[in-house]
């Protein structure tokens, strides 16, 4: 291959030099060209290795369907692998290197060594590792282990940044009437139609350019058709998107664009996103995809400088290269003609060999006059040469077998087994392709819904039939009536051609090269028993790579079906699946990422909890206070410091983000003594109540108190986490099971800000705060009393003297605005009482001393029975759950159930999610599991709680270990009652 | 990407709803026998094709849905909003 940039012609900008690098060395392009074109034009060939057997690889099309020259582009965190250099819009400054290939892709150890080619036919992984692990466990993972590491080194494609990608990318929504993909003659004409007609239309280009194919020619014919489309479209207010790739088709007229904002930018603007990746819903689409030219399957038929013949049209007539001087050109079909014409007209030697036996006269009159020496009945047999391709020995074939004829020397040997439409896109919504013989490729099936094909898509071949197939598809998507327009526009048809060998011979031809498929892999896998064309693809991994098989699919298809004795569409079609090319995980994630990657909430008490020292955690999507450490202090001083000073004195506790639902109407109490388990039908104005909520299948579903505010209102709490599913399913009820009560719920989790004031001296300190302090004297508001009050400067407030630690306790609500006023007040009353604040970690000290339950304990597979709750469960009525909280499963006495843990040494300690297990029989999931731990300081040492089958009862006094053998290894413990401090409860009464 | 025609709010993605499940199901009154409450919950049919569903608009007007929707192909053939009174107040205004 000895190509070289023309003088003159084609679409790059000679007066606009670029300069890039490649492997390190530096070169030079213009604009307008792709990485494949500058590299090409600048004499290089090798420009990657195969995937498995390290063979070297040249340019081998003009675009998405490339196959050889895969490199990957930029470095450091930027670095993006595996990308095409056939579509890679040449920037000043481009920085790209090969892949797969030590020291590089021109000499590459591996390959010299040839230490691949006995490896890896089909199949190979699991012939070889048939009955070692990870197919049969056990003995010989080492061993396994070992091949891995080499395998992976050997085989492989291009590496990914390690590093954050510092590039931002967008997501964006869009509607239109109809969308079309492609800008080709027929997806121009077709944006056009329905513009005139007055629709909103979407006109979606790969490529930097309008004009598909167009751009590839350069007759004066050609060229004006191109310009006028462009212009009426502009006229016609058609939005124009380049660089952007429907990659994907989904339900409702939906379609994925990924548009490429900054990729081809020299200096990428700091306000623009790299990439947009846009969400588009079309009433029609209409898909004009073009087609894309196949290859066959003959020995080395992946040697550089062996590419498909209408690529090279696009190298000479977009970018000015003529890429060999000494060209043989195969064809099976009429395409390559115009192509053969002005390479030789462009100075180079060129002979055409067609397969077919006879030949259009026009087409021997057009090759005659330009100089182009033409042979029927031949194909290409073999390529010659290591690193370029330097010669073609030719076949004929002779009945059924070929026979091998003449060698030509070429420096470039072109390829044209006909076309296939690209239905990807259709494929997505699950259009099945019908086989054409005539044309001998897959065309679009009618589609259900308003997609419509349209062009060389459709199998329509000639620009002119392109045009006309757009204009009827547009009037067809804006659901006028059209006449069928038949596909093909080829004087002589084509003659089916996907493998030239010699009977029984066996050798390297491609048929998928991305993966290194060969012929024999697929003849192979037959052998052993796949007929399914859906096993081919898995076992041979053929269409498996990047392309989806673009190229390689058909002729693989083909040669199954040789092997199975059938036609083609007797074997069928694999499916294509989004996205039609790579879209980067960047692109799918958009901005949700760092801190964007979820929901962050604050409660309202958020920046009084920072000023004062908190150190926050994350609960959920919440972000809340996990301790306050003193000067010098470690989390587990501040901790054990903060539960003790709440038994010892008092507390506060930001409780903002626990979930509120204002439950309000005449049959509000019925229907909370429906969704609870136990009795709230009675429960007096003024009060509150813990209650548990079952699911329909009888497991708990969240718990809180409820606090009767009046006769027709309550403010049921909730947990935290349990905040979004409880409303939802009250909502549910009152509008699906139930809608003759009179009830409305509504969510005011974020008009409250609540905290806890736990502790002894807890009192005094609200007391203080308060307009009339005698309001939470003992009989004012006994143990479970609710009433709504003042603090000092009249801010208005709930208070409910409910307990979570266990101490004497209250939770004070005041609206979401004055949270930091009760701050304020609460902490200046607390401060010289000896109070602290405390935060989650403190918090679960004190429940599981208490023995209390939160998420951790109810994770959805537990009873209230389990939970050592079932005193919550009345027997006096029916509520939801109550029917199949009674299934005989769940009422086994083995169950597990809430237990208190302790180390029988008390100064050992333990984790969370530690399996508890008989001492003598530490294997599979033991007899029950740790939730939560935390030092106690009531106790002196550390505790938990967790589930154990049979509960206390079962286990009291006999040795349990708790095994943790990825951390702590075997701790021994006993199990206690779970409620391990202040058993009756005596304090939260005081 | 299905868009279903919300009642009160017009058409919307299907992110901002919640699916719910099989609209179908009538369940038992709470102080039903074990057994039927066993047959709402656990006896479902998987089917494929047309089936009412309940979805609710969680990100939008929070009320649920009624959706007839065909499992296959997601074309969605009726809604409305599955409490009986509002059916009958949007029925009356329209
Ligand atoms: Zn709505």
């Amino acid at each position: 291959m000895s190509a070289t940039r023309l003088n003159t012609g084609g679409r790059i900008d000679r007066s606009q030099p670029l300069s890039f690098t490649w492997d390190g060395r530096s070169y030079r392009g213009f604009a307008g060209d792709t990485l494949a074109s500058a590299l090409m034009a600048n004499g290089e060939v090798v420009l990657g290795r195969s995937f498995k057997y390290h063979r070297p690889r040249g340019i081998m099309s003009a675009g998405v369907e490339e196959s050889g020259a895969i490199v990957t582009l930029g470095t450091g965190n930027r670095a993006e692998p595996n990308t095409k250099a056939t579509i890679a819009e040449l920037y000043d400054g481009l920085v790209a290197s090969g892949q797969n290939a030590w020291p590089n892709v021109r000499n590459d150890v591996g390959a010299s060594l040839g230490l691949f080619g006995r490896f890896f036919s089909a199949g190979f992984y699991y012939k070889t590792f048939m009955g070692l692990p990870p197919f049969e466990w056990g003995r010989g993972t080492g061993l396994w282990m070992q091949y891995e590491k080499i395998i992976r080194k050997a085989a492989g494609m291009g590496e990914a940044s390690r590093q954050a990608d510092p590039d931002c990318y967008d997501h964006v929504h869009a509607f239109c009437d109809v969308l079309v993909v492609g800008s080709g003659p027929a997806g121009m004409s077709a944006a056009l139609q329905a513009a005139q007609q007055g629709k909103d239309v979407i006109l979606v280009e790969q490529d930097f350019d309008l004009g598909g194919d167009l751009l590839n020619r350069s007759d004066p014919k050609s060229n004006a058709i191109r310009a006028e489309l462009i212009a009426a479209l502009t006229a016609a207010g058609v939005r124009i998107m380049t660089r952007t790739t429907a990659f994907g088709l989904y339900d409702y007229g939906t379609a994925g664009l990924l548009e490429r904002v900054t990729d081809h930018l020299a200096v990428k603007p700091d306000h623009a996103p790299r990439q947009r990746f846009w969400t588009v819903r079309a009433a029609a689409t209409i898909l004009a995809t073009g087609a894309l030219e196949r290859t066959v399957a003959f020995e080395n038929n992946d040697r550089p400088g062996v590419m498909t013949a209408n690529a090279t049209r696009s190298y000479l007539n977009r970018y000015g290269v003529l890429p060999g001087q000494n060209i043989v050109l195969s064809t099976n079909n009429d395409s390559a003609y115009d192509t053969a014409g002005e390479l030789a007209r462009a100075g180079a030697k060129v002979s055409l060999v067609d397969l077919r036996e006879a030949i259009g006269a026009d087409l021997s009159e057009q090759m005659n006059a330009a100089g182009v020496t033409v042979q029927t009945g031949l194909a290409p047999l073999k390529a010659l040469g290591g690193k370029a391709v330097t010669g073609v020995q030719l076949a004929r074939l002779q009945g059924d077998t070929w026979v091998a004829v003449e060698t030509l020397p070429c420096d470039l040997l072109l390829v044209s087994a006909g076309w296939s439409p690209v239905v990807n896109l259709l494929s997505h919504r699950g259009g099945k392709p019908i086989w054409d013989q005539d044309l001998s490729c897959f065309l679009p099936a009618p589609c259900a819904e308003n997609v419509t094909m349209a062009g060389a898509a459709a199998g329509h071949w000639s620009t002119e039939h392109c045009t006309a197939s757009g204009i009827a598809a547009a009037n067809l998507a804006m659901g006028q009536k059209v006449g069928a327009i038949a596909p093909g526009g080829w004087n002589t048809p084509i003659k089916p051609l996907y493998e030239v060998r010699l009977s029984g011979q066996k050798t390297k031809s491609f048929v998928d090269p991305q993966h290194d498929v060969t012929s024999s892999d697929i003849r192979l896998a037959h052998q052993e028993g796949f007929v399914s064309v859906e096993h081919l693809k898995r076992y041979t991994t053929l269409g498996m790579a990047t392309d989806q098989g673009k190229m390689g699919n058909i002729i693989g298809l083909a040669l199954m079906a040789e092997a199975l004795g059938k036609d083609i569409p007797a074997v069928g079609t694999t499916r294509f699946r989004p996205p039609y090319t790579p879209v980067a995980i960047g692109a799918l994630a958009g901005r949700n990422t760092g801190s964007h990657f979820k929901t962050l909430r604050r409660t309202p008490l958020h920046d009084w909890n920072l000023r004062h020292g908190a150190t926050m955690t994350d609960a959920g999507l919440w972000h809340r206070p996990w301790y306050f450490a003193r000067r010098g202090e470690s989390l587990s001083e501040a901790y054990i410091r903060e539960a003790t000073t709440v038994r010892e004195s008092l507390g506060i506790c930001d409780v903002s983000s626990l979930g509120k639902i204002a439950v309000q109407g005449p049959d509000a109490s019925e229907f909370l003594n429906r969704i609870y388990s136990n009795a709230f039908a009675k429960l007096a104005v003024g009060k509150a109540r813990y209650g548990i909520m079952l699911r329909d299948d009888g497991m708990v579903m969240d718990d809180g108190t409820t606090w009767r505010l009046s006769q027709n209102d309550f403010l049921l709490t909730t947990t935290t986490t349990g905040a979004g599913k409880v409303m939802v399913w009250l909502e549910e009820l009152l509008q699906l099971r139930w809608p003759e009560l009179r009830v409305h719920v509504s969510s005011v989790s974020d008009q409250w800000a609540g905290v806890s004031v736990a502790g002894p001296k807890t009192r005094a300190a609200i007391a203080a705060c308060l307009e009339d302090p005698e309001a939470i004297s003992a009989e004012n508001l006994p143990f479970m009393g609710v009433m709504e009050s003042r603090l000092r400067g009249g801010i208005k407030c709930l208070i409910a003297r409910i307990s979570f630690s266990g101490e004497l306790a209250y939770e004070i609500y005041v609206p979401a605005d004055l949270g930091e006023a009760m701050m304020d007040q609460l902490w200046a009353a607390s401060e010289p009482l000896g109070g602290c604040l405390y935060g989650l970690e403190a918090l679960g000290t004190l429940r599981i001393e208490k023995g209390h339950v939160t998420g951790a304990e109810l994770d959805g597979r537990v009873t209230i029975d389990d939970a050592g709750l079932g005193k919550m469960a009345s027997t006096k009525k029916p509520f939801i759950g109550s029917a199949l909280r009674q299934r005989p499963e769940l009422e086994r006495e083995d169950r597990p159930q809430l237990v208190g843990i302790f180390p029988k040494d008390h100064s050992d300690s333990f984790n969370g999610g530690a399996l508890l297990c008989k001492p003598d029989e530490i294997s599979g999931f033991g007899e029950g599991w740790i939730t939560a731990v935390t030092h106690s300081p009531a106790l002196g040492h550390w505790i938990g709680i967790g589930y154990i089958s049979g509960g206390h009862d079962a286990w009291q006094g006999k040795s349990v270990t708790a095994t943790d053998p990825v951390r702590k290894g075997d701790v021994m413990v006993e199990i206690v009652s779970p409620h391990m401090f202040d058993p009756k409860g005596e304090r939260m009464h005081g | 990407m299905i868009r279903i025609p919300c009642p009160f709010c017009g058409t919307r993605d299907h992110s901002e709803f919640a699916y719910g499940g099989d609209g179908a199901i009538i369940y038992p009154d709470l102080d039903a026998p074990m057994q039927d409450w066993h047959d709402a919950v656990f006896q479902r049919e998987n089917i494929c094709g047309r089936q009412v569903e309940t979805w609710q608009h969680v990100n939008g007007c929070r009320m649920w849905l009624l959706v007839e929707r065909d499992t296959m192909t997601h074309e969605i053939y009726s809604v409305r909003p599955a409490h009986p009174d509002m059916a009958q107040a949007l029925e009356v205004t329209a």
